[in-house]
């Protein structure tokens, strides 16, 4: 039986072209970007072409960008990082944030910095208008992500660019999802700070990068050799790094092909899903949403048991983020859009990229049906609704 | 993650279904936690013939259901009263910690299914009967 792979937003595979682009440091040659010896010349021209090649696909200049180990360093030296510069204030984000910006805030408000947690509408948007009006005297930051990793909502980032550029504010983007798949200039959109990750695009794990405008400082995280230019300490990780210019030079090349793409097999699945299974329905906005994601929750039954009946069909999804499902509590994002307890604990995430298939997508509607209906006959919830009693 | 035999009562659960007019019913959990679960029981001559039960809930929720239920058909009333969520997850090869709760739930149910039972017939509770008391707000690290 051939897998089908819809978790691309928890990870995906390397990309073929990624490994060929990681194949000269994969040879094994020695090396430190550092060093002052040809092996370290070389080293340094890789990294320097891959660093282009990420400010390129942001519209960043190249001193802007500083490779970190991944989204979750990167988001945790942004918000820390100038949190800390400062040493006291007030942080606006919102309460769908992934976890390397929620609990990053959690930690500084136990320092005694304070923050603004925006509730989100039942689509899972912020607008601008509630950062400028949550905006105080003190304010310091505000750390709004572009796209959301559980229901791919994607925020009014411009706009909230534009608001905090009237009133001075630093602005951070946690755009670890978004980052490939939308259309992202920095300086246009008036962002201070953004987060990426390598992974999501077809490069390593283990490396990532934070896009920070010149001029805006922040303490370091990682203190120690002259690496980034003194700001974020350790020999550079060159395989992953090489990998992540390679990979996002390929998603910014494809990203029109590749979007209007997936977008089409998105709207199929989603389609199909609402189409063939009663009482589901989709979580994140209809239409601006990433062009991989579909959310949907289904009535009367469990996330986690849906996950492992179709993981033996060969289908592979998530429940709200990966890294929730070590809680037994349902996604924060879930409860922020208004989803009561029960219906959220039914969340199934499929998230595809360009190697998907039609094919695939019309089997996963076909495996899903059957597999919902045998849930929903093990559900005590679901005759007990039909008979007209309603959910406590 | 789960055991072998968790996946097979997970995959392949007994006893699903309801019982009309059953000797006692008991349910347990509430949706908004994730676990729900529905056990019935049909007592002749104070022996379990029959139990089914249904499940809102997680893998282990629908292993544990299942696994006591099995444990528990052909056995007589005092028999049952031993079960205890410790015995279910062992029969299982284990839980996950997180996940021991479930077999907690499990128990809860066949107890509150007992119970039912006894009130039905006006039958005194056993001596010392008592029921697991699942705390649903916090997560149970060990039962």
């Amino acid at each position: 039986m051939k897998r089908i792979y819809l978790d691309n937003a928890a990870t995906c595979g390397l990309l073929p072209e990624v490994v060929e682009a990681m194949g000269p440091v994969l040879a094994g040659a020695p090396m430190n970007p550092s060093s002052v010896h040809g092996f370290g010349r070389e080293a340094r021209a890789l990294l320097d072409e891959a660093r282009l090649k990420v400010a390129k696909a942001l519209g960043a200049r190249k001193e802007e960008i500083f490779f970190t180990s991944g989204g979750s360093e990167a988001d945790n030296w942004a918000i820390k990082g100038l949190a800390h510069l400062k040493g006291k204030g007030h942080i606006i984000t919102t309460k769908i944030e992934h976890h390397a910006v929620l609990h990053a805030c959690q930690a500084l408000e136990k320092e005694g910095f304070s923050v603004s947690y925006l509730p989100v509408d039942e689509d899972g948007l912020v607008t601008a208008e509630q950062v400028e009006e949550a905006i105080r005297e003190d304010t310091i930051l505000v750390t709004v992500m572009a796209a959301n990793n559980e229901i791919g909502t994607l925020e009014p980032i411009e706009e909230i660019g534009t608001v905090c550029k009237k009133h001075q504010l630093p602005f951070h983007t946690d755009a670890v999802q978004a980052v490939g798949h939308v259309a992202i200039d920095v300086h246009a959109m008036n962002i201070d700070m953004l987060s990426l990750s390598g992974h999501k695009l077809g490069a390593p794990q283990g490396v990532g990068a934070l896009y920070v405008r010149n001029g805006l400082r922040l303490q370091n995280l990682i203190d120690g050799g002259a690496q980034e230019r003194g700001k974020r300490a350790g020999t550079e990780n060159m395989l992953g790094i090489v990998g992540l210019g390679r990979a996002i030079e390929l998603a910014t090349e494809n990203m029109e092909r590749n979007n209007a793409y997936e977008t089409a097999l998105r709207d199929r699945l989603i389609q199909g899903i609402l189409r063939e299974i009663p009482d589901a329905r989709l979580n994140g906005h209809p239409t601006r949403r990433l062009p991989g994601n579909v959310n949907v929750c289904i009535r009367y039954i469990e996330g986690e048991s849906l996950l492992l009946l179709l993981d033996m069909a060969g289908i592979a999804a998530s429940s709200g983020s990966a890294c929730t499902s070590g809680s037994l509590d349902p996604s924060h994002v879930l409860l922020a859009i208004g989803l009561p307890h029960e219906i959220a604990h039914g969340s199934l995430r499929l998230t595809l990229n360009h190697l998907n298939t039609q094919e695939e997508i019309d089997r996963t509607i076909a495996e899903l049906k059957p597999i919902v209906e045998r849930l929903r006959e093990m559900s005590p919830l679901f005759n007990q609704e039909k008979g007209g009693c309603q959910l406590v | 993650m789960y055991s072998e035999k968790v996946m097979d009562h997970f995959m392949h659960p007994r006893n699903v279904g309801e019982i009309e007019n059953a000797s006692g019913v008991g349910t347990v959990g509430n949706a908004k936690c994730g676990d729900i679960m529905r056990m019935y029981l049909q007592v002749e001559d104070d022996v379990i013939t029959d139990v089914k039960f249904k499940t809102f809930g997680c893998g282990a929720a629908i292993a544990t259901s299942s696994m006591a239920t099995e444990m528990v058909k052909g056995k007589t009333i005092e028999e049952a009263l031993q079960l205890t969520n410790k015995a279910v997850a062992e029969a299982l090869d284990g839980l996950p910690p997180v996940k021991m709760h479930c077999s907690l739930l499990a128990e809860q149910a066949l107890k509150e299914a007992l119970e039912d039972y006894f009130t039905k017939n006006n039958l005194p509770l056993p001596e010392g009967f008592s029921k697991p008391d699942v705390n649903h707000d916090e997560e149970e690290e060990e039962a």
